[in-house]
């Protein structure tokens, strides 16, 4: 082989595997879930924020995921995310559709509410500090900020009728749910604080901490803080 | 030539007039000496009291101390080395146009003597110094796992069960009714006993400015002594990469003055009494797919498989 053609396939060997490398780098790595900009919405001091939590998620290629929804402030779209950003210094009002059942909490500390307004969440109106998931089918999920000491355990549908005959698309519209309501105040300055559910909820994963759970986008993500 | 090789005897060396060549050995000698009597002092007391990880705890003290004995024994080795070789690109440099070959050499038994002897007497001081400091420091701040063999000698010494999960931290204080907190607040000067573990994959438990180290492993209790001795915060991190929020693993605790601490834990029991209610019973390990109240509950209501379901380990579908 001549010197110019060896020169050439080398370059060309080169730039092929710089190509992979960088696919994978931005395709698999770097890239990221939607980010749901509230900030622009804020008004006197505060914003209202939107999720759902789903039994299952229909809108990617992984349907058995349990998975969080967070809609769009200006479309009122439900996007498949779990980040989203938020003024500083503001008061946050989070209101999750809860769609899932009932699943216990592996430890029921978090069964506790902390970190909010008053120490509460509102569950379908009503004020409540905490949930003992180990007593009753009551809690399918947790809203849990550690950076913040934020920790929500997420009403589920109590009975077993309704965990049953749970949402079978997403995002869901119908189907048994509960409305939890809490309020939160952000930091003075900015800062990005990561989010999950707590409880171990990758179905079908070793002990639940996989698929789901150990991606972004499913059941933990991030909030912006924007001073 | 002809006769070099047929005797096989190296060339000699060109001598010079006797007493025209320098004492390469005593200059290096004493070179060496006064560096070091200079420079050992200056590593154990000026920098030694700012090493890592501090003193804020008899174990990060006991840490500090290693790190001054091991860097003022390591000066000389370093000063010794350096200055050697200092020695040799200043005077043994070879001159522009010289080809010449260096003389052999032989070996030197009073050298290899006095270099073996030296650095097994190193190894086998440090070996020692090692184990007292394991010793008389209750393990130096390590996860001893389920069964110290170094323990304080105190009667009185505080139980902290340190939880771990992904991706935080609780801490259970059993001779406070068995309250759970993601709050560490410990008292200044009384012995304390982490009981370290874990509710899912391993992570570790890394009080850094305390000089506390122990994995957190599921099943087992790691446990590991410290006495705090300033107040103050510390970061707690975990050290075993453990998943996706990994990095946001920390939190921060606290020592304080031990009546606070007694106030602060008083409190917190009141406060946190019907959560602690909702706990399983103060166990040293928790097994949490074999809960009989989690079984009761599932069974109860006739709950399994997605959405809704518990998820045991022998029932994993491996990505």
């Amino acid at each position: 082989m001549s010197l110019p053609a060896r020169v050439t396939t080398l370059l060309v060997a080169f730039a092929a595997v710089a190509a992979v490398v960088t696919f994978v780098a931005v395709h698999f790595i770097l890239s990221s879930p939607p980010v749901e900009n509230y900030t622009p919405y804020a008004s006197g001091g505060q914003v209202n924020v939107v999720l759902q939590t789903d039994p299952q998620n229909t809108v990617t290629n992984k349907p058995d995921w349990v998975s969080y929804f967070i809609q769009n402030p200006q479309t009122k779209q439900w996007v498949h995310t779990t980040y989203f950003a938020v003024p500083a210094a503001t008061k946050v009002n989070i209101t999750i559709e809860g769609y899932d059942g009932c699943t216990p909490l592996r430890n029921p500390v978090w069964g506790q509410v902390t970190g909010t307004i008053g120490g509460v969440e509102y569950v379908n109106g009503t004020a409540v500090s905490q949930l003992n998931s180990w007593s009753g089918c009551n809690v399918q999920h947790t809203f849990t900020m550690a950076g913040l000491g934020i920790n929500v355990p997420i009403a589920s549908p109590t009975t077993l009728n309704e965990n049953n005959n749970l949402c079978g698309t997403s995002p869901c519209t119908s189907g048994p749910h509960q409305v939890v309501t809490f309020s939160f105040r952000t930091p003075a300055k900015g800062g990005t604080f990561r989010w999950q559910c707590i409880i171990p909820c990758g179905g079908g994963y070793v002990d639940g901490n996989g698929g789901p759970m150990a991606t972004p986008g499913y059941m933990s993500g991030q909030m912006e803080v924007q001073a | 030539m002809a006769t070099e090789a047929s005797t096989g005897e190296p060339p000699e060396a060109p001598a010079g007039p006797e007493g025209a060549q320098p004492r390469h050995g005593l200059r290096i000698l004493i070179l060496w000496v006064v560096a070091s009597v200079i420079c050992c002092p200056i590593v154990y007391f000026v920098w030694g009291p700012h090493l890592p990880p501090g003193d804020m705890s008899s174990s990060a003290a006991n840490q500090q101390f290693d790190l001054q004995v091991l860097g003022t024994i390591a000066t000389p080795v370093l000063l010794g080395v350096l200055i050697y070789m200092g020695y040799a690109l200043t005077f043994w440099r070879a001159k522009d146009g010289d080809e010449t070959d260096g003389p052999p050499i032989h070996g030197n038994t009073k050298i290899q003597v006095t270099w073996i002897a030296a650095t097994t007497t190193i190894v086998l001081a440090l070996f020692a110094f090692g184990t007292v400091e394991l010793v008389t420091v209750q393990g130096a701040g390590a996860g001893e796992g389920p069964q110290p063999i170094w323990k304080p000698d105190s009667s009185t010494i505080l139980q902290v069960q340190v939880i771990g999960q992904q991706w935080a931290w609780t801490y259970r204080y059993p001779q406070f009714g068995g309250f759970e907190t993601a709050q560490l607040e410990l008292p200044l000067n009384e012995p304390v006993q982490f009981n370290v573990t874990s509710l899912d994959v391993i992570h570790g438990f890394w009080a850094y400015q305390l000089g506390v180290k122990a994995d957190a492993n599921p099943g087992v209790n790691n446990v590991a002594y410290t006495t705090p001795k300033h107040t103050g915060s510390f970061v707690v991190r975990c050290s075993e990469l453990c998943g996706l929020w990994h990095g946001a693993m920390f939190d921060y605790g606290k020592v304080v003055t031990a009546s606070a601490f007694q106030t602060w834990a008083q409190q917190t029991e009141t406060q946190l009494a019907s959560v602690t209610k909702m706990l399983p019973p103060y166990a040293l390990t928790y097994d949490p797919t074999d809960i009989a109240n989690l079984g009761k509950v599932l069974v109860q209501l006739g709950i399994g498989g997605a959405g809704g379901g518990y998820y045991p380990p022998n029932d994993p579908e491996q990505p």
